[in-house]
């Protein structure tokens, strides 16, 4: 921006403000946020929208979808989809609790097995798409059914249930005898109190949301490795012509979208105390409709994380906002759907602008 | 003094195919040589084997005079061997100076903070398209909404700004029309008054010959010779590429169709005519330009 305004060249013409929003990822989703936030403050504000409990709500729900979307924006950008990351929350949510209620396990240590399980996964997945050229989609599709029915036969064989809950604490640990005295056991244990903390009358969710979302626009906009997430995106043979190590980036990517499932499974656990085999049903796609929303190109090498945050506020403010305002709420997926289609046909729009010759 | 780059006998086989059967040709520093060639000529794989995609079969190379084996394109730019391709080089959505520094990336700062340097980035981005006569109007704009011959120019000075000795570029102007070509053409000369060697791989006789300083003509993966500049005119280079006798039959065939459809061959034949007129206007100009710099290299000399 610096040598912009030192060197003013003639055929640099005082473009409008309007035209330089249009030329940004984020733009759609920004605008897209500010109209269904005014809507719904018409339509539900005196209905408890507005009111600091409304307010939390649907932060909350931006915020459990932005982390998600943030990794698979990530991703996306860098020309892949992950669509194993629904499954990847109960399966890592279910790694966590289960030795910690069945077995007894400390807290920490179960953590770094459900972080290092992701780390895993993502290193399986990244691998998998550079070893056999195949589309991201189809590798991580098979994930999708072999994590969800992975996490389904070892709970059922383990605990003879589909979900393990802390409420087994009571009765067992002296001193507890509610549900909220047996999530206050693990809150307690590290690192616990980092996904239980509460700030302002706001969740940790929501403070999670934002650092994911500032160290990832920090890493796609100013560093080294940022600029070769948008290479491997646009043209992978371009960017491994150019010496990117273009494999290890792709693995770095998915290891992303699998630890950031992986913390959300952690703010749900610790804010409901019970991990569930059908956690996270259908959140792959929730990801990728908050991605594209934010401006981000299916076909990768465009994007940004800013735009993902907006995305998720737009997801978050409309599904709560519907139930707010006491409407059908069975009406929701139609307008995601229709959502999900006026930014693809702005984004392409967006896409040919940036490309065609001026 | 040794040719800056120098191959002898260069074969190579894919299992019972010969590719290249003992390939011999040198190019010294400051010298455009251009590979001509049909396709399925070798000239793919010769670039190949000189960016270090492939190893020879057999054969030598030199550089500078040392003998050389490159294991890999990495090898290849670490002897200032960059080969620029027509397509596989740009990233359209990104900006020219995340193209310019791409997996070079300038940077500053310390440990997790380290980031990308992007004022020296689009300061030298600027001054290193300049310096070639292209003037960027915006560093942060897109590649991809610039010209093909801006595109390629983008490819072709950051592979100068890294210190490359070598250029080989494949078919650069393929895309393009006259006046593209043109800005490609251009730069191509000014690589060369910067003590460059180029490699300039084309099928294209009216691009190739304003700028070459010699021509190696490449037909069924042997090298049918090195002419300099000076030993041949456009019609015999544009004769040995194609096969004088293969041109004659096409001439005999042509005109066999000219008798059955006379109306056809002439607007053809006009159209032939004013395309051969712009490309010689281009190269007209190229030779002015020629001329200017050699005069401004005289000077600084």
């Amino acid at each position: 921006m610096a040598t912009q305004s030192q060197r003013q060249d003639e055929r640099l013409q005082q473009i409008s403000l309007w035209k330089l929003l249009l030329g940004r990822p984020e733009f759609g989703a920004i605008a897209g946020a500010v109209l269904v936030f005014l809507f719904f403050t018409i339509v539900a504000g005196n209905k408890g929208f507005l009111n600091s409990i409304g307010i939390r709500t649907w932060l909350e729900v931006s915020a459990q979808l932005g982390i998600l979307g943030i990794g698979a924006t990530m991703l996306m950008i860098g020309g892949e989809f992950d669509l194993s990351v629904g499954s990847m929350i109960a399966a890592s949510g279910m790694l966590f609790l289960l030795p910690i209620v069945q077995y007894g396990w400390p807290v920490w240590i179960a953590f770094i097995i459900a972080i290092g399980f992701a780390i895993l996964m993502g290193y399986i997945n990244g691998s998998l798409v550079n070893r056999t050229g195949l589309p991201s989609f189809i590798v991580t599709l098979a994930f999708l059914f072999i994590l969800r029915g992975g996490t389904l036969g070892f709970t059922r064989e383990i605990t003879n249930s589909t979900q393990v809950s802390v409420r087994s604490f009571i009765g067992q640990i002296e001193g507890v005898t509610t549900g909220s005295q047996a999530r206050e056991v693990i809150q307690n244990a590290f690192p616990g109190q980092l996904f239980s903390f509460e700030l302002f009358g706001l969740p940790a969710s929501i403070f999670w949301w934002i650092a994911i979302a500032l160290l990832a626009s920090w890493i796609l906009l100013r560093t080294r490795f940022g600029n070769w997430v948008f290479a491997i995106g646009g043209n992978p043979e371009a960017a491994r012509n150019a010496g990117v190590p273009v494999n290890r980036v792709r693995i770095i990517l998915f290891m992303g979208t699998a630890v950031c499932a992986t913390i959300l499974a952690m703010l749900q656990i610790f804010d409901l105390g019970s991990a569930d085999v059908s956690r996270g049903n259908l959140k792959e796609f929730e990801a990728i409709i908050v991605a594209v929303i934010g401006g981000t190109l299916l076909t990768g090498g465009y994007g940004s994380a800013i735009g993902a945050v907006f995305g998720a506020l737009i997801f978050g403010m409309t599904s709560q906002g519907i139930f707010i305002a006491r409407w059908n709420t069975d009406w929701f997926r139609v307008f995601l759907g229709g959502l999900l289609l006026i930014a693809v046909i702005f984004n392409n729009f967006i896409r040919k602008r940036a490309t065609e010759a001026k | 003094m040794a040719p800056q780059v120098e191959l002898r006998d260069i074969v190579k086989t894919f299992g019972s195919v010969i590719a290249l059967n003992g390939v011999t040709m040198s190019v010294g520093a400051g010298e455009v040589m251009c590979l001509l060639g049909d396709n399925g000529a070798g000239k793919s794989t010769l670039i190949k084997t000189l960016s270090g995609v492939h190893k020879p079969t057999s054969g030598e190379m030199f550089i500078e005079g040392r003998a050389v084996t490159l294991n890999s394109p990495r090898d290849a730019q670490r002897h200032g061997i960059a080969t620029v391709h027509q397509h596989l080089a740009i990233e359209p959505l990104m900006s020219v100076t995340r193209n310019f520094f791409l997996g070079r990336e300038p940077i500053k700062g310390w440990g997790p903070f380290q980031r990308f340097d992007f004022d020296f980035g689009n300061r030298t981005a600027i001054s290193e398209m300049g310096k070639m006569g292209i003037d960027i109007r915006d560093p942060n704009q897109a590649v991809g909404t610039m010209s093909g011959g801006e595109r390629q120019c983008v490819a072709i000075s950051r592979a100068v700004y890294f210190g490359a000795k070598i250029l080989i570029l494949d078919e650069p102007t393929a895309a393009l029309g006259v006046k593209q070509a043109g800005v490609v053409l251009r730069y191509i000369a000014q690589a060369r008054s910067q003590g460059l060697s180029v490699i300039f791989i084309t099928h294209n006789v009216h691009h190739a010959y304003p700028v070459g300083d010699k021509f190696t003509i490449l037909k069924r993966g042997r090298s049918y010779g090195t002419f300099a500049k000076t030993e041949v005119s456009r019609e015999e280079v544009l004769g040995m590429m194609a096969g004088t006798e293969e041109l004659d039959q096409l001439e005999s065939e042509l005109e066999e169709f000219a008798r059955s459809d006379e109306e056809a061959a002439t607007e053809a034949v006009s159209n032939y005519q004013a395309s051969a007129v712009a490309e010689h206007a281009l190269a007209d100009e190229l030779h002015k330009e020629r001329g200017r710099l050699k005069g401004d290299s005289q000077e600084e000399g």
